[in-house]
């Protein structure tokens, strides 16, 4: 007997250059992930065109086109490849890490309020950060560093707390609200008692933003990117097992305390880094894995669309930030009143199951 | 003689302070579907978990196919032996096709998530347990019978020579129950050496071809069925008295509670089966039986 080709319907095999690597690279997805996925690309594509076209100083298509091949004048050439092209790349990017960070979370605590700004890891690298901006005056590096400890240690702090004989999902996003309310309380006390000057400029980083950022930030960015990105990408397989429960995933080989250090690592360190690029953005990291999951019809949150749907959100909150409203806006704001309300969505939502 | 592919030498098993098992040896024997049975806490789960790996032994040693299964790679245990947990979550919106594939993990990796193996494998299994029809469907909408069969395809899916199930049968009807034992028993006549943990001692007696009864963490006795049941074996292992017939259908011993014991008091310990915390006693057969019970001479 011959088994049909795959026994579900709508399910695409693709094996990339598979007369060059004999089928040793393969994987299996649905047809409408594959189409959402490239869905979603397109419109962060657009929506970074149009972030290069609009703006202060007009810009006509054919200019941003001819900046972009390297053959603009000098104010063109300078405005798109210095600001808005830096500016769009690093709302994709860290879009993409908030979409990354909150899947994983999402996913270990199997609860779609176990995202980093929920549970206080954020929260965490905002402290952190603060303590690194006020206390010691650090610049970017040193800020990412701070960042990266609170984070960690709000993760460690959180999961202990919750630990009584293994961690509740549920357990952990009750005291992580707890931790991040003391954390807000104290990320605002901070700012209260430092110098005017240096308090002026933590505050309007605290509300998380994009403008201004330039190469400088997106470089070093993109380059950590290019290391948790993979990371991720490589854990996703016993991620996906853990979703089954504890002891069918170690039933298939998985051992899960170990995935789930490394997972957490991964997902605090995505969040510190967009917290030390851009501040603290707020609700993209809890919607993008939902908002992906819902489009795309997978079991379980899956990291890549989540990922494309967080860059999808932000360069797009980032565009109605800058131009919606005549006048510019922290992109942290916009996101936070956009959250809110699919907080609110969410809730009620859930609380109807 | 050569042993057993799968056996625990002299383990003691517990969780933290509290020992469950001491010095106990099992062996699987190739080839079998071994069942083992016990009263509620007897240890028969725990042996189950350290016969899979999923818990380490403070003492002694599990061993599959001559080596210490604690140190082989997981990978290569999970290739060799699959384990069906008591509860296993189905991940939201989770297709019974998708299900069943994430069976095929240990024989995947991060390049090649998906080879012609993995799709005959799948297949296979989804039409040995019959459910090849639901591919599509979503987990959650499928009835306790059929969701019980999908996770059994996933095990199937491993393709591993050894299988072991925690209480495969809890939460089914009696008629889904006997469906699911003779399709254990068709994988098991196919090849494969089955271990389930089973409350029905009914059950166990029909399907086994080793039985293994356990009480207090040791093992009371294990062999064939017909061997070693007996009315004294069931009273030291249950403290339930009976009278044991032969199964007017399959020959093989078929136990028959007698009234419970009058010092028995009125806490109805002496059931065969059945997990008071999880199966909520109102309006069963049980109950109309003890009191028919009490009402007589």
């Amino acid at each position: 007997m011959s088994a049909p080709p795959d026994l579900a319907r709508g399910v695409l095999v693709i094996r990339p250059l598979g007369w060059l690597t004999g089928g040793r690279i393969s994987m299996r997805l649905s047809r409408r992930t594959l189409i959402a996925c490239m869905g979603m690309g397109t419109a962060s594509l657009v929506l970074m065109l149009m972030s290069l076209v609009s703006g202060d100083y007009g810009l006509p298509f054919s200019e941003v086109a001819r900046a972009l091949s390297g053959r603009g004048d000098g104010m063109a050439g300078m405005i798109v490849l210095e600001w808005r092209l830096p500016r769009a790349l690093l709302a994709l990017l860290l879009g993409a890490a908030l979409g990354v960070s909150g899947a994983i979370f999402q996913s270990l605590t199997r609860n779609p309020l176990g995202s980093p700004d929920i549970i206080g890891f954020s929260a965490g690298a905002h402290t952190g950060a603060l303590v690194v901006m006020l206390i010691f005056s650090g610049g970017y590096y040193e800020t990412a560093v701070g960042a990266l400890g609170g984070g960690i240690a709000t993760a460690v702090a959180v999961y202990a707390l919750t630990w009584r004989q293994g961690v509740d999902g549920f357990r952990l996003i009750v005291v992580g609200i707890g931790i991040a309310a003391m954390l807000s309380a104290a990320n605002v006390w901070m700012i209260r008692k430092a110098e005017l000057q240096v308090a002026m400029s933590a505050a309007m980083w605290a509300a998380g933003s994009l403008n201004g950022l330039g190469l400088d930030r997106l470089l070093p960015a993109a380059l950590a990117l290019a290391l948790l990105m993979p990371a991720a990408l490589m854990l996703a397989r016993p991620l996906r097992q853990l979703e089954l429960g504890d002891d069918a995933a170690m039933a298939s080989g998985v051992s899960p305390e170990r995935v789930r250090v490394c997972l957490a690592l991964v997902g605090v360190a995505l969040v510190a880094l967009v917290t030390a690029a851009a501040g603290p953005i707020g609700f993209i990291a809890l919607a993008a894995p939902q908002l992906a999951r819902r489009l795309v019809r997978s079991a379980g949150v899956a990291l890549v669309p989540s990922a494309l749907m967080g860059g999808l959100l932000l360069i797009a909150s980032d565009w109605a930030a800058q131009h919606a409203f005549g006048f510019q806006l922290p992109v942290g704001v916009m996101t936070f009143n956009v959250g809110g309300l699919y907080f609110i969505w969410l809730l009620v939502s859930e609380a109807r199951k | 003689m050569t042993r057993d592919r799968l056996h625990a030498d002299a383990v003691t098993l517990g969780y933290g302070e509290r020992i469950i098992a001491h010095d106990l040896s099992v062996s699987i024997p190739d080839g079998s579907f071994t069942i083992i049975v016990g009263p509620n806490a007897c240890g028969k789960s725990t042996l189950l978990r350290a016969l899979s790996r999923l818990l380490p032994p403070s003492r002694g040693d599990v061993i599959l196919d001559g080596g210490s299964i604690g140190r082989l790679p997981a990978r290569e245990v999970a290739r060799r032996l699959g384990l069906l947990p008591q509860s296993s979550i189905a991940p939201d919106g989770i297709s019974v096709a998708d299900l069943v594939a994430r069976g095929r993990y240990p024989h995947q990796s991060m390049f090649r998530q998906w080879s012609p193996a993995d799709r005959d494998a799948v297949a296979a299994a989804m039409m040995s347990t019959g459910i090849a029809d639901l591919a599509d469907r979503p987990v959650d909408e499928l009835s306790g019978g059929q969701r019980q069969r999908v996770w059994i395809a996933m095990v199937l899916a491993q393709q591993t020579p050894i299988l072991l199930l925690d209480e495969p049968t809890t939460f089914l009807d009696i008629a889904h129950q006997i469906e699911l034992m003779d399709l254990l028993a068709d994988i098991n006549s196919a090849g494969r050496t089955v271990v389930a943990v089973l409350h029905d001692l009914n059950h166990a007696c029909r399907y086994a071809t080793h039985l293994i009864a356990m009480r207090e963490g040791a093992v009371v006795a294990e062999g064939r069925p017909e061997r070693i049941v007996s009315e004294a074996l069931i009273e030291r292992v249950f403290g339930l008295a009976c009278a044991i017939i032969a199964d007017p259908v399959t020959g093989t011993p078929l136990i028959v509670p007698r009234r419970r014991r009058p010092s028995g008091g009125g806490s109805g310990d002496a059931r065969p089966r059945g997990d008071p915390a999880r199966r909520p006693a109102g309006g069963s057969a049980e109950s109309i039986f003890q009191l028919k019970d009490e009402d007589q001479p």
